[in-house]
């Protein structure tokens, strides 16, 4: 939308703005401390996140922004760059929650005691929290870009340590690559619409406005936009691990420093799920209000996305089987849970992205849990081997504990919150007709029980040679994997408020689309 | 607002697990009394709902939705038409009581556990919650909450006090059954849901629902034998005797005694309730597969000298049993596999404690290793004993009130045509061949257990062998005595239960009625037409249309 700036233009960018305030306050505060005492830099993140997420849901409670009304012109702003409306709102909440936790679970690794570390989480969540708000692609390119770049460094971080160096090198190499696809897709499509729009040439529903009213399109345009689609598709589908663009997943998840890994398993993938669903309901890649339930008539690339759902889901459980090593075995089930989100994402109603929305909320939770857990065992053991966890149960009943929760979510099984997630998701592609595709992803569910109920089996009935050594964990990652484990509880049994605003939001998505 | 029986029963289980959770490691003694008040307040409370439950209330034709008592409700996630709500009816008040029953034995049984206590009876207490939950539960989301709820804490605690040999291979596989099973029943659940005019969880609602018939014949066998593996129907029964032997004896009570009967509950409820027409159509069928359980089931206890081994597979035999009246599709058939539920869970229940304590002894279960343990074990010489009565169908026991009824009601069969259904015999004698071919299991059962009997508990007694045979405590002896009265007060006075399910399954079998004669319409039309074409058409249908 043209115009001056008002006030509401800049509550929109409020979280991102209070990101940056924080990333130059930390950087003060780390001068201040002398550098032994540099640990209170991530506990000051860490408040800094909170406070930020309750200032964005009390913005959204009492201020009531964002609005619910979904009217193009009110919530397009900036220009069209980004979008202020509900489904923003959930994913900041998503990306807060996640840097939240993970500052929390960093605190006690003594290498990411600085203030690079925390520095580079925020602008990661910044680029997050900009993309699911971006409504341009030049908005979503620059927004992806900051949080790609600041995500190869992190995945770096550990210098010293060849694995971790290997893993920063992968990323950034595949992401460049995939990045690259990207924008040459956006760039065809950019290249045969006009830029006779109410918007800038490059916005999304100005895009989608222009595809949608050349209905039927020619044989020619309707080529270039598959080909656009499916490089758009390469871009995103590395954002969120998809197959087959999962290959740098293991090794990067692996090598990473683990709370990180926890990050850019949760985070990263809901922003790649946030701008998938976005584009592909803007209507620019021809996707039409009308054929809601029954996109596989209109749009040529939707048994490619079908296909790449079935396949991730398998592939991702059938190769976390054989994992050894704990944080490979998490990064294939991490690339199985984006296939489950791809079954809601492919759904393409309401009902199915807001049970997306829902499904990477809890899985901030629940993964944060998990890989909580592995940071604070190895930094006792120094190793992320599957014997690490051997015995847990007896050495500390309580990490134990919040791992079972976290397994059990993430296997689906209640009263935790991965039960209900797998529930809307698989509700919401009966609903829209697939039950074939629920029925897939159940069986998938069961391949990944065995995995997980395993580890569970390790924790609770091996005994480990390290019987005698205890595991210190600090007040801080108590509190970190405690608001995990509550959280997963929480959104397992009460789960309806969640999954209503979620649904709320995921109207959005549709309400515009064409108009 | 009324007292919450129905929420306190189940829950209560839930709160002392999280207190047991939360006890230092030094006080895990603590753990045992605990769990033991959270029983006996449920035995209690069930006790109640039991006694004050009035059965007289249903005549033919009485809804479901009329016949629940002590009813809760609780908005939980709306929009899409999920609420808390509980409701007993005849049945599931009886099951409820039993698993109450049968969970205060559990707990006294295990009262001497030395590994981990705390850990042992929070996750039996999870398991005892689940089950109640899935009893109680009047909405579908419920149900399935529970019923997956109660599958983890098996697993778990095989894995964790189980049988060493066999734990992990045991705890894995039953895991994986039950799940896949019933999230089969689950996917078709789905599916139906949708095909409500307004879609909605809550299964009063379903009782009454009418489904198109095509969809009936396609869904019917997804939903009813997605639950029916946990009630260890044929071919889908492996899991079962290997979780029995796996399991540490309270689970074993529990597992056999309850959870099998969890599975032919919801796959009552759940199944046969929301598809008539479905079940009209694949019963003849189904009662095929309950017919190898019961004769295949005996025949490989016959051979077992593994005790839990042969409980086991005399469990597959006996849950086989209360599928066949399921699938006689009448009163009579109905209510014998209402009993026979209650009945076969105290039996189990009670097998599977002398089996227990004679193995804490012992330390084998090997028949040709036992031999004269009445000596020692003179209460569970006479408690198993009365057990294995109730298991041949003796009279005056419960397992004559039950096995009778089932039998009684294949005979008389469905009394229809079933031509138009998946199994086109020749309608008449079917089912009465059916009876009569599962018969001989009576008698196989009698000489497994007979045989049983005579080589564990007579015989010459080894005193150098079996040194370290301390006598039962008086716990064990109260957990005995109270399971064997049971059995003899339902053999004795049927009334005491009778009626109670026979309430439970009025309406559903007025609905399989209806059907029939629905059905007999059908089969004009159907006549001559290829059963098998027939699901496969409405599949497709389901996958282009749907």
């Amino acid at each position: 939308m043209s115009g001056e700036p008002t006030l509401s233009w800049y509550l929109a960018l409020a979280p991102e703005i209070a990101l940056a305030i924080l990333l130059v306050a930390i950087q003060v505060y780390s001068r201040t401390l002398p550098s032994t005492e540099q640990r209170k830099v991530g506990l000051m993140t860490a408040w800094g996140a909170l406070i930020i997420l309750l200032g964005t849901l009390g913005l959204w409670l009492i201020g009531g922004e964002p609005g619910s009304q979904s009217d193009l012109a009110q919530t397009l702003m900036w220009g069209g760059m980004i979008r202020h409306d509900m489904i923003t709102l959930v994913f900041r909440v998503i990306f807060l929650a996640a840097l939240m936790t993970t500052s929390l679970i960093s605190l006690d690794v003594v290498r990411l005691q600085k203030i690079e570390y925390y520095a580079l989480l925020i602008t990661a969540t910044m680029g997050f929290s900009l993309m699911a708000a971006s409504a341009d692609l030049i908005m979503l390119y620059v927004a992806l870009e900051m949080a790609s770049i600041s995500s190869y460094v992190l995945a770096g971080f550990a210098k010293g340590d060849d694995r971790s160096a290997e893993a920063g090198m992968k990323y950034f190499v595949y992401g460049a690559f995939a990045t690259g696809l990207m924008l040459y897709g956006m760039s065809l499509l950019y290249g045969i619409t006009t830029t006779n729009t109410t918007y800038a040439g490059t916005n999304l529903y100005g895009l989608g406005e222009i595809v949608l009213n050349s209905q039927p399109l020619s044989p020619e345009a309707n080529g270039v936009l598959l080909i656009a689609a499916a490089l758009i598709i390469v871009g995103f589908g590395f954002k969120i691990s998809a197959v087959p663009f999962h290959f740098w997943t293991p090794d990067v998840y692996e090598g990473s420093p683990t709370p990180f890994t926890a990050f850019v398993s949760t985070a990263s993938k809901a922003a790649g799920f946030a701008v998938f669903m976005r584009v592909f309901t803007s209507g620019m890649v021809g996707f039409t209000p009308g054929s809601l339930g029954e996109p596989g008539q209109s749009t040529a690339w939707w048994p490619m996305l079908v296909s790449m759902c079935i396949i991730t889901m398998t592939i991702g459980n059938f190769a976390a089987i054989y994992q050894r090593n704990i944080k490979r075995m998490l990064a294939y089930s991490s690339i199985a849970q984006a296939g489950y989100a791809m079954i809601g994402l492919v759904t393409l109603t309401p009902d199915g992205s807001g049970a997306v929305m829902f499904y990477l909320l809890m899985y901030v939770f629940t993964n944060v849990a998990a890989f909580g857990v592995i940071v604070i065992i190895s930094n006792v053991s120094k190793s992320n081997e599957m014997e690490d966890l051997y015995g847990l149960n007896k050495r500390s009943p309580y990490l134990a504990l919040v791992m079972l929760f976290a397994l059990l979510s993430l296997g689906g099984i209640p009263p935790t919150a991965g039960f209900v997630g797998k529930f809307f998701i698989f509700k919401a592609a009966v609903d829209a007709g697939y039950w074939w595709l629920a029925l897939v992803g159940i069986l998938n569910a069961f391949v990944a029980l065995y995995y997980y109920l395993n580890v569970v089996k390790y924790m609770y009935l091996y005994d480990s040679d390290q019987q005698e050594v205890a595991i210190p964990v600090s007040r801080g990652a108590w509190v970190g994997l405690g608001v995990s484990t509550v959280a997963i509880i929480v959104l397992g049994i009460y789960a309806g408020p969640a999954f209503e605003w979620t649904r709320e939001a995921a109207a959005a998505f549709f309400s515009l689309v064409g108009g | 607002m009324e007292f919450p029986f129905l929420s306190i029963i189940t829950l209560s289980p839930i709160a002392a697990a999280i207190i047991i959770l939360m006890l230092p490691k030094e006080r895990g003694e603590n753990a045992r009394m605990l769990a033991l008040a959270a029983m006996i307040i449920g035995l209690i409370l069930s006790a109640y709902v039991y006694f004050s439950y009035n059965a007289n209330l249903p005549v033919a034709g009485t809804l479901w939705a009329n016949t629940l008592q002590f009813t809760e409700e609780h908005a939980w996630i709306p929009s899409i038409g999920i609420n808390y709500s509980l409701g007993v009816d005849g049945l599931s008040a009886t099951l409820v009581f039993l698993t109450a029953i049968v969970g205060v034995g559990g707990t006294l049984i295990s009262w001497g556990i030395e590994d981990r206590p705390r850990e042992f009876f929070a996750f039996f207490m999870l398991l005892v919650a689940g089950v109640h939950g899935v009893f109680v539960a009047v909405d579908a989301f419920l149900l399935f909450f529970f019923y997956e709820l109660a599958v983890l804490p098996m697993y778990v605690m095989i894995v964790i006090w189980g049988w060493k040999e066999r734990r992990e291979y045991a705890a894995m596989k039953l895991t994986l059954y039950l799940l896949i099973g019933s999230f089969f029943s689950f996917i078709a659940f789905l599916v139906l849901y949708f095909q409500l005019p307004e879609p909605t969880f809550d299964l009063r609602v379903w009782a009454e629902a009418d489904f198109s018939t095509s969809l009936q014949i396609a869904w019917f066998l997804p939903l009813f034998l997605g639950f029916a593996v946990l009630a260890g129907t044929f071919p889908f029964h492996n899991w079962s005797p290997d979780g029995h032997v796996a399991a540490p004896t309270a689970v074993s009570m529990i597992h056999a005694g309850v959870l099998m009967k969890l599975g032919a509950y919801a796959s009552m409820r759940v199944g046969i309730q929301i598809l008539p027409e479905g079940t009209v159509y694949w019963m003849p069928f189904i009662i095929l597969l309950t017919l190898i359980n019961v004769v295949y089931g005996s025949l490989i206890a016959m051979r077992q000298r593994d005790m839990k081994y042969l409980i086991g597979y005399s469990s597959v035999s006996h849950m086989g049993l209360v599928a066949m009246g399921f699938a006689a599709m009448n009163m009579n058939g109905f209510i014998g596999a209402g009993v026979q539920m209650v009945s076969h869970g105290v039996m189990t229940a009670l097998f599977f404690s002398v089996v227990g304590m004679m193995y804490d002894r012992a330390h084998t279960r090997n028949m040709d290793e036992l031999s004269g343990m009445s000596k020692v074990l003179p209460w569970g010489a006479v408690a198993f004993i009365i057990g294995g009565l109730v298991s041949m169908g003796m009279p005056g026991l419960s397992g004559f009130v039950a096995e009778f009824p089932i039998f009684l009601g294949v005979w008389e069969g469905n009394g229809l045509s079933l031509t138009g259904t998946a199994f086109a015999l020749n309608p008449a004698n079917f089912y009465r061949w059916v009876a009569i071919i599962s018969a001989p299991a009576i008698v196989i059962t009698a000489a497994y257990i007979l045989r049983a009997v005579s080589k564990v508990f007579f015989g010459d007694y080894d005193e150098h062998k079996w040194h370290d045979m301390r006598p039962i405590r008086a716990i064990d002896k109260v957990t005995l005595v109270g399971f064997v009265v049971i059995l003899i007060i339902i053999g004795v006075y049927p009334q005491i239960i009778v009626p109670m399910v026979q309430s439970g399954m009025e309406p559903v079998v007025a609905r399989l009625q209806e059907a029939q004669q629905a059905f007999t319409i059908l089969d004009t039309v159907q006549v001559g037409a290829h059963n098998l074409l027939g699901v496969a058409q409405s599949l497709l249908h389901l996958l282009g249309g749907a």
